[in-house]
């Protein structure tokens, strides 16, 4: 019961951070809250791990927070208009 | 026991999390929102995830649970402060209030690595 | 040379036994699979870490004060979230940022790294930029206006530990 209300709470987090890449006016803005929308979506798969009883979703939790850091870096290497590689 | 703890600690992280993005909503520029919101959200997912190691208690996925918390607190500050540097270069400007900008005049500069390799 | 590479590789090779966890004491293909994965990183990416030497590394004073630095960080990382919502939660919204321009008196890379995560993790601070000894930050609440003030307050906190963990 307590795990639902939590799982509402953190999709409303979600849905704030939508409203923001929908609403942002400039791409950086966008940019943050994705990476804010990945770093949520990590607590969301870790707590589903104690729900559902299940070892591989904190895998998924552990892989997610290392791809979002490069999506992270990667997007700002484009806004700041370098190439990949310095 | 470990178990009632380790769902208040999960709620406090929750509490923090609503509170960064709230913050992504109300503040007025990019640096203010990624200020409250990298914050918030990084100690919220924290707590979170301590808290599941604190329900598993010391098997596989509790420990995991500590890998995962470890990366979040070494990338996330580390993500903001690439974006941040990169928004100031896409040229979004302070906020109309902003008091001080000790910046603008070094941006332009060309970057002098001066550490040496060894 | 050698030793760095080999202290990169056991870390590696330890963050993987840490993934793949619930292994069978047979289980040889994944530690097989591991020690390939490690030493296919360490070819593309040959740099090791600056800044660390082995007599350093010997060195146990140096652990206790990183023991240390974990309660301090977590500290001011709650009063951080605290600040945090009251000014989110605020109807006025009570901000006055702008950024502004510390010293830092640390040399060693990745004591300049820790240094800037840290203080992004603090009460209404932002690292941006790092050239030579300043560091650009954005701060949320500007009182005072002078550099020497603002690294008091700012890097002050962090930086007399850091120096005695890494020099």
């Amino acid at each position: 019961m307590i795990f639902q209300i939590y799982f509402w709470l953190l999709l409303l987090c979600c849905f704030l951070c939508i409203y923001r890449i929908g609403t942002g006016p400039t791409p950086p803005d966008r940019a943050v809250a994705i990476d804010i929308v990945g770093t949520v979506v990590v607590g969301i798969s870790a707590l589903y791990t104690v729900v559902s009883g299940n070892d591989f979703y904190i895998n998924v939790a552990i892989s997610w927070a290392l791809l979002s850091f490069i999506g992270t870096v990667a997007l700002s290497k484009f806004l700041e208009g370098k190439r990949f590689d310095e | 026991m470990s178990y009632t703890l380790g769902i208040i600690i999960i709620g406090i992280g929750i509490l923090f999390d609503i509170g960064g993005c709230i913050g992504l909503i109300r503040m007025p520029d990019v640096y203010n929102r990624l200020q409250s919101a990298t914050k918030c959200v990084t100690m919220g997912t924290c707590c979170i995830l301590l808290g599941i190691f604190i329900i598993e208690g010391i098997n596989p996925s509790g420990l995991k649970a500590l890998l995962a918390m470890i990366f979040v607190g070494l990338t996330s500050p580390t993500g903001a402060h690439s974006l941040a540097r990169a928004s100031y270069r896409y040229g979004v400007k302070l906020w109309k209030k902003s008091v001080g900008d000790e910046y603008s005049e070094i941006c332009r500069q060309p970057e002098h690595p001066e550490w040496e390799q060894d | 040379m050698i030793i760095k590479r080999l202290i990169v590789f056991t870390a590696l090779f330890v963050i993987w036994l840490m993934c793949t966890w619930p292994f069978s004491p047979f289980d040889l293909q994944s530690f097989i699979a591991g020690l390939l994965a490690a030493g296919i990183v360490l070819m593309i990416f040959p740099s090791t870490p600056r800044g660390i030497n082995s007599s350093k590394l010997s060195q146990p004073k140096r652990y206790i004060w990183a023991v240390v630095y974990v309660p301090v960080l977590v500290w001011h990382m709650i009063k951080a979230n605290l600040d945090v919502l009251y000014r989110v939660v605020h109807p006025d919204l009570p901000i006055k940022p702008g950024i502004v321009k510390i010293k830092t008196s640390l040399n060693n890379p990745i004591a300049r790294a820790i240094l800037c995560n840290s203080i992004t993790l603090t009460p209404g601070t932002l690292a941006i930029d790092i050239r030579g000894e300043d560091i650009y930050v954005h701060w949320i609440y500007i009182r005072k206006r002078s550099v020497k003030s603002h690294t008091e307050e700012i890097g002050g906190r962090f930086e007399s530990i850091l120096k005695k963990v890494f020099e």
